[in-house]
């Protein structure tokens, strides 16, 4: 098992290894209820001038409810799923389930009524289950590319941007005004600087504080193609919107569902592709045979 | 108080997978899953090459980050510092997995023995169903540590209430005991020799401690 630098290879599950264990249905969560939060939030942000959100408000539950659905195709014991709410004190994944009925609750109640206060406290409600998602990856401690402090702001700064990118498809149908809709594309311009740069920093702490290489890989594997289609091109679009061109709610549509695209591709790769755990490492070899202590062992490690 | 911790000397251990076999036949675990394996570590480059072998499973943390993410409380720390699993409680959504830096949990969602369809007579008596798309683990055979708050007999020393790897390990390379008691078998060979703990940099207080030179 030896290799030339000396260092262990990383078989028979010393080092790290990619998780199996949560699949593309729970990637399917964090990718759409993500997202569907984020939209909600800016619906509701959108509501304070008048848009009627009504669709956004049906289309924010719909991703988030098939979010959950997804996650609940997963678990092992469906039947006990309402078991989810038990722990509230330290569990985000229970802080997460709590968010849903209120989600829903004042969603049906804004689309039933259509009082603002419901439409306001759908948004809030919305973000709150972004936020609990990002905390949930946060927590899990066994895999380091999770873990790490800035992946829980790149997490929800990505659901927030395709929320925004999402009511940026949308405006050229519900914002009639032409302010409106550079407001938006320069809204969605913004936060998709912001996740640029929260998703630089976070690879960039990555490889500085030292990770899986299989999740080092990973993410490196899509960095430029991120940026390059996920974010510029988006960006480069909304640009096209701003400055009024005559295809300026197409360039809008196309932006926002090229950036949605992307942050799914940032969470799918996340949650599968770079979920690799922690491994094995002793900080000493035990002294045997020559009577002397051999140095710290921690394969599969790469950064730092 | 009691905490029960298990000392394991890397000095001693042999890589014989004895405590692994053991804990198969004592837990009827499924084919693919090990409460407790032992990793084959070799390390360096001929002539100057070392094999080591590190035994893992369940830390039972002080802190336990499978317990804090688990949203049905299926996971707890019990007082004597156990982490148990509810199996009637437990919904199989894995976040406990993600959490462990051990990987010491798994789920398995069919019923499998070791030799095909029908169970062996180890699993025959201890296959248990409630463990079927749920979270398990290394339990420090809780059933025998249970036993001695019964019976008086003292867990680390006698062998009916000590966990099968323990007792199975043909080096004498694994100790059980309270560590809060300082005439435990373990809280001596702490005292007596220089330790580590795994990934303690996570803040989790593993509550196996790797022995691997003298004090």
């Amino acid at each position: 098992m030896s290799t030339k630098s000396g260092k262990p290879r990383p078989g028979d599950r010393v080092g790290p290894r990619q998780q199996h264990n949560w699949d593309w249905r729970a990637a399917s969560n964090f990718i759409a209820g993500g997202t569907g939060g984020g939209l909600l939030a800016f619906a509701a942000f959108a509501s304070l001038w008048g848009t009627d959100v009504r669709a956004l408000l049906v289309a924010g539950m719909a991703l988030i409810g098939i979010g959950l659905t997804c996650v609940w195709f997963e678990i092992g014991k469906p039947w006990r799923a309402l078991n989810v709410y038990r722990h509230l004190a330290t569990s985000w994944m229970t802080r997460e389930a709590a968010v849903a009925p209120f989600v829903f609750g004042s969603g049906v109640l804004a689309l039933a009524t259509g009082q603002s206060l419901f439409v306001l406290l759908t948004g809030i409600f919305g973000a709150c289950f972004v936020y609990a998602q990002a905390r949930i990856l946060a927590a899990d401690k066994g895999i380091p590319a999770w873990r790490h402090p800035r992946c829980m702001p790149v997490v929800a700064a990505t659901g927030f941007a395709e929320g925004a990118s999402l009511l940026a498809v949308a405006a050229p149908f519900v914002i009639p005004q032409v302010a409106g809709q550079i407001a938006v594309a320069a809204g969605v311009l913004a936060l998709l600087l912001v996740r640029v740069l929260l998703w630089r920093n976070y690879l960039r702490g990555l490889r500085g504080d030292g990770a899986p290489e299989g999740s080092l890989r990973a993410l490196s594997a899509i960095d430029g193609q991120f940026l390059k289609y996920g974010n510029l091109l988006p960006a480069i679009l909304l640009l096209v919107g701003v400055l009024g061109a005559p295809l300026a709610s197409p360039a809008l549509i196309l932006a926002g569902l090229v950036a949605v695209a992307g942050g799914w591709w940032f969470k799918y790769t996340l949650v599968r592709r770079a979920a690799y755990t922690q491994g094995f490492a002793i900080p000493h070899l035990p002294v045997r045979g020559r009577g002397t202590a051999g140095p710290a062992v921690k394969p599969g490690w790469g950064g730092a | 108080m009691t905490r029960y911790v298990m000392a394991i000397d890397l000095r001693r251990c042999v890589g014989c997978q004895t405590c692994t076999a053991a804990c198969k036949n004592a837990n009827a675990t499924p084919p693919g899953v090990q409460w407790r394996r032992v990793l084959d570590l070799e390390t360096g480059e001929f002539p100057d090459v070392r094999r080591s072998f590190v035994p893992v499973a369940c830390m039972h943390c002080d802190e336990p980050p499978c317990e804090e993410v688990c949203p049905t409380k299926a996971t707890t720390k019990r007082p004597d510092g156990l982490v148990a699993i509810d199996y009637d409680t437990c919904i199989g959504c894995a976040n406990c997995v993600m959490a462990c830096p051990y990987e010491a949990r798994s789920i398995v969602h069919e019923v499998k023995f070791a030799y095909g369809d029908k169970p062996i007579k180890s699993e025959e008596v201890r296959f248990d169903p409630a463990r079927i798309s749920v979270s398990m683990k290394c339990t420090f055979c809780i059933d025998r540590i249970d036993l001695a708050a019964k019976t008086g007999q003292v867990p680390g020393r006698d062998p009916d209430v000590t966990p099968a790897c323990v007792n199975s390990c043909i080096s004498g390379a694994m100790a059980f005991g309270d560590i809060d008691d300082p005439n435990s078998k373990v809280s001596r060979l702490l005292a007596e020799n220089k330790t580590f703990r795994m990934h303690e940099e996570l803040g989790t207080g593993p509550g196996v401690y790797y022995i691997w030179d003298k004090a």
